[in-house]
């Protein structure tokens, strides 16, 4: 055999014919470690059914052109995709109102981050505790279920009474919006973890921290992923909110500004541009989640 | 490596004295174990035999630390029992490797936690005490079951315990893997001789195993018989047909029929059938 020959036959064995199958092929996880870290990863590509989610991206985006294009919608209210491309690329080389979009994307970006950073840094740990503790629960569910309900626009009032119209009323609002989500999707991880799991750690010897760190923690691990997932949705929800008042920058800002000039090409992009963003963030938290804890991407024998 | 895996010197008493367990939620009051008194010897291989809800887990569990007795204690070594240990570490029915651990992850843990200063060492040698060296990185999901409560045993095993407890860890096993594993848990045993604790519904299972059978009685339970189980070691499964064998299973056998002839009321005395060594 000759040398292009046998790796050919070698690659074809490995990957290529797992891959052209199903989508329940087993891979053997590699063994090597780098193509260990991809392994979660390679099993994406085996979804046979991403054309339709394409597909129904395509045919929105038809359904708009043809409507604006045969004169269906007032161009003032739902302009052409052709509009909102232009809108985009003048917002993005011009600016608007002073800032570039990379600037509003980066502000809001850095808003929602630094909120949903400190929403999982206390909100994971705190969710832990009251998991375990019944004490800790009592505690502190009070004041949980009493301020998750209240509108955002409520809070941010007293929120700009008492940390004035700054960036830090605005950060808070978005840390407390997303806050609650984590939390009890944290507690409920916690009351759900197999009780003889703790016992089989109790038993070689692990105490109450080790508890936290060997079982707890990653026990809870993909129920907290997806209250993280749901709580940047709620801090996504908030932002235009907290970026109304006394801002000069930002996704949600510029929204609300164009919105006053019914300039509707520059809110659609915005709109897109947040909704892309609020995907990509997503898609990131996902494939995080897999990599920290990749049992959750092996399959049963 | 710690030094005391290669001598195999018996350790690990148990004496239970006046134990009794009740369960009070608001207005019931289930007594799930009775008065129990009981004593086991450093390095015995006990199996405790019982009806389903005779409160053979809850024993158990004393023992393990995880439930705290109403009445009476229960001492290892002379020393009160009062949490679970890993000097009584234990091998559960199912669903108890850790799933976000590695087969190594999982036995390393005990080890690690309790300061062995050679974990490496000891998780590679109890893996392949198991057998299981070649699933070292596979998570117990892609394990068969048999593989996963070798594991299991592994795990235990790994922190050196003085006593290890079994709650009907084959329970959940097809028959011939049952087999497979009793022999193989015998064979480990014969390597590190620690007293073992062994709870099982399977009259079979108990006599190839112990040196010693508890039969406990219906709910609420209480130890009804303590039979010496006399067949030489090292035993193979060929050793059911011995005769003291089948005069061991007709023993409980009989304690167990009466036990259910008793919850349904009826005689055990009558119509007895002949069993023929
Ligand atoms: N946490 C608990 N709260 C209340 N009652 C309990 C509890 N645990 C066990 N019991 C009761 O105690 C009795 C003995 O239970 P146990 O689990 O010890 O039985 P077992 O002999 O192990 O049964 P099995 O062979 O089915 O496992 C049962 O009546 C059960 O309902
Ligand atoms: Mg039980």
């Amino acid at each position: 055999m000759t040398g292009y020959e046998s790796l050919r036959k070698l690659s074809q064995e490995s990957s290529l014919n797992n891959l052209a199958e199903n989508k329940t092929t087993v891979l053997d996880k590699p063994t090597n470690a780098f193509l260990a870290s991809l392994y979660p990863f390679m099993k994406k590509q085996i979804d046979n059914k991403r054309h339709l989610s394409v597909m129904t991206i395509l045919f929105l985006f038809f359904a708009w052109w043809f409507v604006t294009f045969i004169g269906w919608a007032n161009p003032l209210f739902l302009p052409s995709p052709s509009a909102v491309t232009q809108s985009f690329v003048d917002v993005a080389v011009d600016g608007y109102q002073g800032s570039t979009l990379l600037e509003h994307v980066g502000t809001s970006l850095y808003r929602i981050l630094t909120a949903f950073f400190f929403a999982c840094l206390v909100g994971i740990p705190l969710g832990i505790l009251m998991g375990i503790s019944h004490s800790f629960h009592q505690v502190f569910n009070p004041i949980i279920e009493f301020y998750r309900p209240l509108p955002p626009l409520g809070l941010y009032t007293l929120l700009v009474m008492w940390l004035g119209i700054g960036e830090s009323s605005k950060l808070a609002l978005l840390f407390l919006s997303g806050l609650p989500g984590i939390i009890i999707a944290t507690i409920q991880a916690v009351s759900d973890i197999n009780p003889n799991y703790v016992r089989a750690a109790r038993s070689v010897g692990a105490k109450r921290w080790d508890l936290i760190r060997e079982v707890y923690l990653p026990g809870a691990g993909p129920t907290i992923l997806t209250g993280m997932r749901i709580s940047l949705g709620f801090i996504y929800t908030v932002l235009v909110a907290a970026e109304i008042v006394a801002a000069t920058a930002g996704i949600g800002w510029m929204i609300w500004d164009a919105a006053k000039f019914l300039l509707s090409d520059v809110v659609i992009m915005g709109l897109i541009v947040l909704g892309v963003t609020g995907m990509l963030l997503d898609l990131t938290l996902k494939l995080f989640g897999k990599i920290v804890m990749p049992w959750t991407a092996v399959r049963k024998m | 490596m710690r030094s005391e895996y290669k001598v195999s010197e018996p350790k690990g008493s148990i004496n239970i004295t006046d134990l009794g367990m009740v369960f009070k939620s608001r207005d019931v009051t289930n007594v799930a174990l009775q008065t129990t008194n009981l004593s086991i010897s450093p390095g015995e291989f006990v199996c405790i035999l019982g009806p389903s809800g005779c409160g053979k887990s809850t024993l158990l569990n004393v023992i393990a630390g995880f439930l705290k007795a109403s009445e009476g204690q229960a001492l290892l070594d002379g020393e009160l029992i009062q949490e679970p240990g890993p000097e009584r570490s234990m091998v559960f029915q199912h669903h108890s490797l850790l799933p976000w651990k590695t087969v190594g992850e999982n036995i390393e843990m005990g080890p690690r936690l309790t300061g062995d200063l050679e974990v490496e060492q000891t998780v590679s040698y109890f893996l392949d005490m198991v057998g299981l060296s070649a699933y070292r990185d596979h998570y117990p999901e892609q394990l068969s079951g048999g593989m996963q409560q070798r594991v299991g045993i592994a795990r235990a095993l790994a922190t050196n315990p003085r006593v290890l407890l079994m709650d009907e860890p084959f329970g959940a096993l097809d028959y011939q893997t049952r087999l497979v594993m009793q022999e193989n848990l015998l064979s480990l045993w014969d390597e590190f001789k620690s007293t073992v604790v062994f709870i099982t519904h399977d009259v079979d299972e108990a006599i190839f195993l112990s040196d010693r059978i508890l039969v406990m009685s219906s709910a609420p339970g209480c130890i009804i018989r303590d039979i010496k189980n006399p067949l030489k070691r090292p035993r193979d499964q060929l050793i059911s047909s011995d005769p003291i064998f089948i005069k061991l299973k007709r023993e409980c056998l009989e304690l167990i029929r009466a036990q259910s002839m008793t919850k349904l009321n009826i005689k055990a005395d009558h119509q007895r059938p002949e069993i023929k060594p």
